[in-house]
């Protein structure tokens, strides 16, 4: 298995790829409180990245409403725990299944019935924004007053309830992206790697190579939507407190496909580059405005829009790609 | 006659427009039958009836003794037809080899053999030595052969080629004719092509099929037809007969 998973790998990225590894493992030991949060929220973005780009970068299907499995995944597993004392790892697996039957409903209705590219980007949008709605008057889970889950002082790690220091978050977070890392590779290596891609290249030229392109595209969007669920799981025990107007909102779904964008779509380092510029820069340029006395607001979204512009015209395929070519990691990788 | 595609009185009504008017024909298990006429004569949408991106409006296609008119393209292709597009459509961020290993999985779910299978054919196609390259930098005439060896590494018992000679210089048709031949001559596939070069049909072809308006004026040997007055006054013009 090992084995097969390091095939055809350049050395020099999995050189790469220990270096990074062992960096973010000792970086709780290096890091303030502050930076820990801040790699917490990178490494967030960089799971949720990669698990949007396995429907959009593989298989090609724009979803602009990955808020929506996030959301569920938060809102269900908080519910088992505040109203039935279920843990998140029991309540881990039914998250997953809210997520995955919700995305099977959308693909089922979208490929079923044609709509594609722009049209199944919307109704990804009207899905996120009917669970907005809907959530708002879900009064067992709090409504549009939020839903809380119990916080207090805990003076040790309690890592089968997720509560405890940002330091085990950080950990949890870092193990869940790695996992997502090695799991997306698999699936590029193997058949429905390239089956996503060549749907996503050329739907009709797939189809007349014998691929079932409904199941495939099925796939994708059920595999994507479970790995965000678990990104939800993680939210809702790291910040406490869910609103259907924060969690659903489409400026989180905007968020969370930004980093992928500008580290490159389709590829699996550009999600986790792509969290490290956004997030990393624009913390640091917000910690800046701080020290020299401005207090800008929305200067985070200015910041967002302008890196993306600047890639958009100067890296159209995203960071990752370029960065590859100068490393000298091109051709086999995916 | 046995015949691996048997193609009976099928019609294809585009609201008013008959484009394919109670066609039937059969083709003979390791043989080349070409479809010829001109632009618009109904073939392309005869093509696509067989393939499965079009329903038949009325009439049957059996397949290796199985109906497959309006079954789906994929379901089509795993019932061993492969195709080509006379408008290429390769994968175009993907490697040339990449590219032909999508065909091969259908019948291989491991990758590595999938790639092994993918080096023959890419061998068979003269386009083994550009097997990394992106497909999006290949010429035309290596694209076209792309598409064949891509439609071929589904390992089709049928090979549908839809004007694969079309854009080529008569070097690069002699090329190619020289490959299906080979192709046909060594692995006994099947092969049934839409062509409007005459040159690679009447090497290439046993039997010919001509259609005018979507009906067929004439089948028989390519020497035969190219000689009937009918396929002389339709298609080729007068000036082909001396």
């Amino acid at each position: 298995m090992m084995r097969w998973l390091v095939e055809g790998v350049p050395r020099r990225s999995l050189a790469l790829l220990l270096v990074l590894l062992v960096a973010l493992i000792a970086a709780p030991w290096l890091a303030n409180d502050y930076l820990l949060t801040v790699l917490i929220t990178i490494l967030y973005f960089a799971y949720t990245g990669q698990a949007w780009n396995v429907m959009m970068g593989f298989a090609g299907q724009l979803s602009l409403g990955h808020a929506l499995y996030v959301g569920l995944g938060a809102y269900a597993t908080a519910a088992l725990y505040v109203h039935f004392g279920i843990g998140p790892w029991l309540g881990l697996p039914v998250a997953i299944a809210v997520a995955v039957v919700c995305g099977a409903i959308i693909g089922f209705l979208a490929f079923r019935f044609g709509v594609a590219g722009v049209y199944f980007a919307i109704l990804t949008i009207a899905f996120a924004e009917f669970a907005r709605i809907g959530f708002d008057h879900f009064t067992w889970v709090g409504g549009s007053s939020g839903f809380f889950l119990p916080v207090a002082n805990y003076t040790r790690n309690d890592l089968w309830n997720l509560r405890g220091s940002p330091a085990m978050f950080y950990y949890v977070m870092l193990v869940l992206t790695a996992a997502a890392f090695v799991l997306c590779h698999a699936l590029l290596k193997s058949r429905v790697g390239f089956y996503w891609q060549a749907i996503r290249e050329d739907e009709a030229a797939a189809r007349s190579l014998g691929i079932n392109t409904f199941r495939y595209k099925m796939y994708a969007v059920v595999i994507s939507a479970g790995m965000t669920a678990v990104a939800g799981v993680f939210f809702a025990f790291y910040y406490n407190n869910l609103f259907p107007e924060q969690v659903f909102h489409i400026s989180r779904s905007i968020e969370l496909i930004l980093g992928p964008i500008i580290g490159g779509i389709g590829t699996l380092f550009g999600p986790i580059i792509g969290a490290f510029l956004l997030t990393g820069l624009s913390e640091f340029m917000q910690e800046l405005l701080h020290a020299l006395g401005f207090d800008v607001p929305g200067a985070k979204q200015v910041f967002y829009g302008i890196c993306l512009l600047v890639v958009v015209m100067v890296l159209p395929d995203g960071v990752w790609p370029w960065l590859s070519r100068k490393l000298g990691l091109a051709r086999r990788q995916p | 006659m046995n015949a691996v595609l048997e193609v009976k009185g099928i019609s294809k009504r585009f609201r008013g427009l008959v484009a394919v008017d109670n066609v039937s024909f059969g083709v003979a298990p390791g043989t080349i039958f070409a479809i010829i006429g001109s632009n618009g004569a109904g073939k392309t949408t005869l093509f696509n009836m067989i393939a499965g991106v079009l329903a038949p409006s009325r009439g049957s296609i059996a397949f290796a003794g199985e109906r497959i008119e309006g079954r789906s393209p994929d379901a089509v292709c795993r019932r061993g037809i492969g195709r080509t597009f006379q408008l290429v459509r390769p994968f175009p961020t993907l490697t040339v080899e990449d590219n032909v290993v999508v065909g091969a999985l259908l019948h291989r779910s491991d990758v590595n053999m999938a790639r092994r299978r993918a080096h023959e054919v890419l061998w068979q196609l003269d386009l083994f030595g550009k097997r990394h390259q992106q497909a999006s930098a290949l010429t035309l005439p290596d694209r076209k052969r792309l598409e064949v060896a891509r439609a071929l590494a589904t390992d089709p018992k049928l090979l549908l080629l839809d004007e694969v000679m079309a854009g080529l210089r008569p070097a690069e048709t002699d090329r190619m004719v020289a490959i299906l031949t080979k192709l046909n001559r060594e692995t006994g596939l099947t092969i049934l092509l839409i062509e409007h070069v005459m040159r690679a049909v009447m090497a290439l072809a046993a039997r010919v099929l001509v259609l005018h308006h979507g009906a067929a004026i004439a089948e028989g040997a390519p020497d035969a037809v190219v000689r009937e007055p009918a396929v002389v006054q339709s298609y080729l013009g007068a000036e082909a007969v001396d």
